[in-house]
C-alpha cells in the first residue's frame, strides 16, 4: 500500500464545443497522502469541482491517470466507478443535495442501500452517523425543517455513513453563514484528526482554507502553489 | 333545500370517487412499502406531490375502465356476426323477413344437395305479464333447432321433458332468471302478433328446459317452444306458416351455391324466397347498431390514448423534475441500470395497478350493467383476450411513458446534472 491515497498523474480535462476547445484541467499532477486535509483553491471556473468531480470518479479524464487507494479509477467501466464510489468516497455538496422528501436518517441511509446491511442495521448506522455530526434529535426531521448548517450536517452524515476513506467536499460552506460554517468546518477537522479521514475540500474561502492543513491553488487548469497551511 | 341535497349529492359522488382512485394508490403505497428502503425512495418522491399522483392513478385508472366497457361494447356490437355459424344458411321471404313461408318448404329444402339438416323459426313478438317485458319467443322444431345450434346446451333430462311435453317450453338461463321461473313452472306467455283461434292471446306452457350458450357465446334470452302446439291453436287461415328456415350446409365452402340452389327451388312460385349465410344477416342487422357502435368506439379510443398521452406527459415530467436527485443517488453509488429501475418500477406500478383498478372497476360495471343491459346485448361481458391485451397495454403504457425519462436517467452525467442544479 502506498503512501499517497490520490495519486494524480498529468491528467487533462478539455471541453470540445464545435471547434472550440476549453482546456480545463492541463496535464495536472497531485499526490494526496493519507489522512491529508487539503483546501483546493482557485477563482471560479479554474477547475475545481471538475478535479473534485475526477477524483470522486463522477467524471472522466481526457488524459493521464488517476489512482486512488491503489486504483486506477479512470479505467474502471460506469458499473464498476458506481461501485466504487459506494465503498470509497463521500461526497459533500454546497447545495447539500439532500432528497427533500426523505427525513433526515433515510437521507443518511441511502448509501446503505447497496450494501448488504438489513434495514435494522441501516438504521442503527445511520442514527450512529448522525449523532456523530451532533444531530442525535433531528432524527426524522425533513431537510426543509432544518437549518442550513444542520442540512449540511446531514450531508456530512451521508457521506461517512459507509465509511469511506476520503471526503470530497465542493464548498461546503458556501452556502452557510459564518457561524454554520466554522461548526461544519469544526466537524471536518475532527473527522479528519480523530476518524483519520482524508479530506479534499473546495473552497474560495481563504478563512476555511485555513483550517485545512494545506491549501492548494488551481489557475487557469494548473497547480499554481502549494502551501502549508498557517494552522 | 333541494341545493342542500344537490350539494350533499356532489359531495358524495366527490367522495366516492376520492375512495376508488384511493384504493389503488393505497395499494401502490403498500406495494412499494413492502419493498423495503428502495421502495421506501419512490414512495417518498411519488408522493412528493399526492394531488398529482392521485391524479395520475385516477387518469390511468379511468383510461383502462373506458378500455374495458369499450372491449364489452366492441364484443356486444359483433357478437351476432361472430355468432352466425358459417355453415348456417338463412331462407326467408324474398320480399321482407316479416312476410311468412309456407311450413311446407321444409321437406323440399331438406331435398336440396349439400343440405345437411333444416329447421324453422317464426316471430312471436312474445312478452310475459305486460308489453314492456319483452321476451324474444319463438316458436320452433324443437328436435332440429337445437340439433342445428349445438352451442345453445340443454341438460339431456330437461331436454327429454321438453320434447315429450308438448306444452313445454325452453328459456335461456337469464331471461329465466329474469322473470324467476324454475324448470316446471306454468307460465303464460303472450303474443302481441298472434290471436289463437278461440281470441285470447295467451298461451301457457310449462318450462321445461333451461338452455345456456356454451361460454357464454349467444343469445341467452330466448324461449324455443314447440311450433306443433302453437300451429294448432292458431286460426285455420294462419295455420301452416313460418318465418324463416335456418339451413346447416354440410360444406361451408359450397353455402353460396346450396343458397342459390333453394332460391332456385322456390323461384316463380307464388311465395319467393332469399337466401343468405347467417352471419351475413346478423352482419346486416349489426350494421344498424354497429354503426353508433363504431363512433362510440372512435371517441371512447381517442380519449383513451389522449388520456394515456396526457398522463405520460405528466410521469415523465414528474421524472425530469426530479433529475439532481437521480445524479445524487448515482454520486452515491447507485449504477446507471440501477438509477434506471427507479424510474421504470415508479412507471409500471403506477400504471400496473391503476390500471388493473381501471378494468377491474369496469368488470363489476359490467356485471351491474350486463344484467339491465341484458336485453338490449344479450351478450355483454369482459372478453378474457381483451383483459390480456389491457394488461399488456398497462405494462406497454408504463415502458412508453417511463422510456424517455428512463434513458434520460440512464445517460445522465452526473457531473453536468450537479452542475446544472
Ligand atoms: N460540461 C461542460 N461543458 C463545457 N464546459 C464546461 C463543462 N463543465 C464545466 N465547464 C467549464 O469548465 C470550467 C471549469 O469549471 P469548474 O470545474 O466548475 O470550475 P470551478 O469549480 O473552479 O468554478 C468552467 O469554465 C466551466 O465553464
Ligand atoms: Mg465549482
Amino acid at each position: 500500500m502506498s503512501e499517497s491515497l490520490v495519486e494524480i498523474n498529468a491528467v487533462s480535462k478539455i471541453y470540445k464545443r464545435g471547434a472550440e476547445r476549453l482546456t480545463v484541467l492541463d496535464k495536472l499532477s497531485l499526490s494526496v497522502p493519507r489522512g491529508d486535509f487539503v483546501a483546493l483553491m482557485g477563482p471560479s471556473g479554474s477547475g475545481k469541482t471538475t478535479l473534485l468531480n475526477l477524483i470522486g470518479g463522477i467524471d472522466r479524464p481526457d488524459g493521464g491517470s488517476i489512482v486512488v487507494s491503489d486504483r486506477r479509477i479512470d479505467k474502471l467501466s460506469d458499473r464498476a466507478l458506481a461501485h466504487w464510489r459506494s465503498r470509497h468516497v463521500g461526497f459533500v455538496f454546497q447545495m447539500f443535495n439532500l432528497l427533500p422528501v426523505l427525513t433526515a436518517e433515510r437521507n443518511v441511509e441511502l448509501p446503505l442501500l447497496l450494501t448488504g446491511m438489513n434495514g435494522r442495521q441501516r438504521r442503527e448506522r445511520a442514527r450512529t452517523a448522525l449523532s456523530l455530526v451532533g444531530l442525535q434529535d433531528r432524527f426524522t426531521h425533513k431537510p426543509a425543517q432544518l437549518s442550513g448548517g444542520q442540512e449540511q450536517r446531514v450531508g456530512i452524515a451521508r457521506a461517512i455513513v459507509t465509511d469511506p476513506e476520503i471526503l470530497l467536499c465542493d464548498e461546503p460552506t458556501g452556502d452557510l453563514d459564518r457561524q454554520s460554517g466554522d461548526e461544519v468546518l469544526d466537524l471536518l477537522v475532527a473527522l479528519n484528526e480523530s476518524q483519520g479521514k482524508t479530506i479534499i475540500m473546495v473552497t474560495h474561502d481563504p478563512v476555511a482554507a485555513e483550517r485545512a492543513k494545506r491549501i492548494v491553488h488551481l489557475d487557469k487548469g494548473r497547480l499554481s502553489s502549494v502551501s502549508e497551511a498557517a494552522a | 333545500m333541494s341545493v342542500v341535497y344537490a350539494l350533499l349529492g356532489l359531495l358524495a359522488v366527490i367522495a366516492l370517487i376520492t375512495l376508488l382512485i384511493g384504493i389503488p394508490v393505497f395499494v401502490i403505497w403498500l406495494i412499494l412499502k413492502s419493498f423495503g428502503a428502495r421502495g421506501e425512495v419512490i414512495n417518498a418522491s411519488l408522493f412528493r406531490k399526492k394531488t398529482r399522483t392521485f391524479l395520475t392513478v385516477g387518469s390511468i385508472m379511468l383510461a383502462f375502465l373506458m378500455f374495458g366497457l369499450l372491449s364489452a361494447l366492441g364484443k356486444a356490437f359483433t357478437a351476432g356476426v361472430d355468432l352466425a355459424g358459417q355453415d348456417r344458411l338463412l331462407t326467408r321471404h324474398k320480399v321482407t323477413w316479416i312476410q311468412l313461408l309456407p311450413v311446407s318448404y321444409l321437406n323440399r329444402i331438406a331435398t336440396v344437395d349439400g343440405v345437411a339438416d333444416v329447421t324453422h323459426q317464426t316471430w312471436f313478438g312474445g312478452y310475459y305479464k305486460e308489453p314492456r317485458n319483452f321476451v324474444a319467443v319463438i316458436p320452433s322444431d324443437i328436435e332440429s333447432t337445437f340439433r342445428i345450434y349445438p352451442e345453445l346446451e340443454i341438460p339431456p333430462e330437461q331436454y327429454e321433458a321438453l320434447i315429450a311435453d308438448r306444452t313445454g317450453f325452453a328459456a335461456g338461463y337469464a331471461v329465466a332468471e329474469k322473470y324467476g321461473w324454475q324448470v316446471g313452472d306454468r307460465v303464460p306467455i303472450r303474443s302481441e302478433i298472434y290471436r289463437r283461434a278461440d281470441g285470447g292471446d295467451t298461451w301457457e306452457m310449462t318450462l321445461q328446459a333451461i338452455y345456456r350458450p356454451r361460454d357464454d357465446l349467444g343469445d341467452p334470452t330466448s324461449v324455443f317452444f314447440h311450433n306443433d302446439f302453437f300451429n294448432e291453436t292458431l286460426p285455420e287461415g294462419a295455420q301452416d306458416q313460418v318465418g324463416w328456415y335456418i339451413v346447416k350446409v354440410e360444406d361451408p365452402d359450397n353455402a353460396a351455391a346450396v343458397a342459390e340452389a333453394i332460391d332456385e327451388l322456390f323461384a316463380n312460385s307464388p311465395v319467393e324466397t332469399k337466401t343468405e349465410t347467417e352471419k351475413a344477416f346478423a352482419a346486416g342487422f349489426a350494421n344498424q347498431v354497429g354503426n353508433v357502435g363504431k363512433i362510440v368506439t372512435a371517441v371512447i379510443a381517442a380519449v383513451f390514448f389522449t388520456m394515456l398521452l396526457v398522463t405520460a406527459n405528466t410521469m415523465g415530467q414528474s421524472v425530469r423534475e426530479r433529475t439532481n436527485e437521480l445524479a445524487v443517488l448515482k454520486t452515491l453509488g447507485f449504477t446507471n441500470t440501477g438509477v434506471t429501475w427507479f424510474v421504470l418500477a415508479e412507471a409500471l406500478l403506477i400504471a400496473v395497478v391503476g390500471g388493473l383498478a381501471g378494468i377491474g372497476l369496469a368488470y363489476l360495471s359490467i356485471i351491474v350493467l350486463g344484467d339491465q343491459l341484458r336485453q338490449y346485448l344479450p351478450v355483454f361481458f369482459l372478453p378474457g383476450r381483451d383483459v390480456l391485451i389491457g394488461i399488456a397495454l398497462m405494462f406497454g403504457f408504463g415502458l412508453v411513458a417511463s422510456a424517455l425519462p428512463a434513458t434520460q436517467a440512464l445517460r445522465l452525467q452526473v457531473a453536468d446534472a450537479l452542475r446544472r442544479a
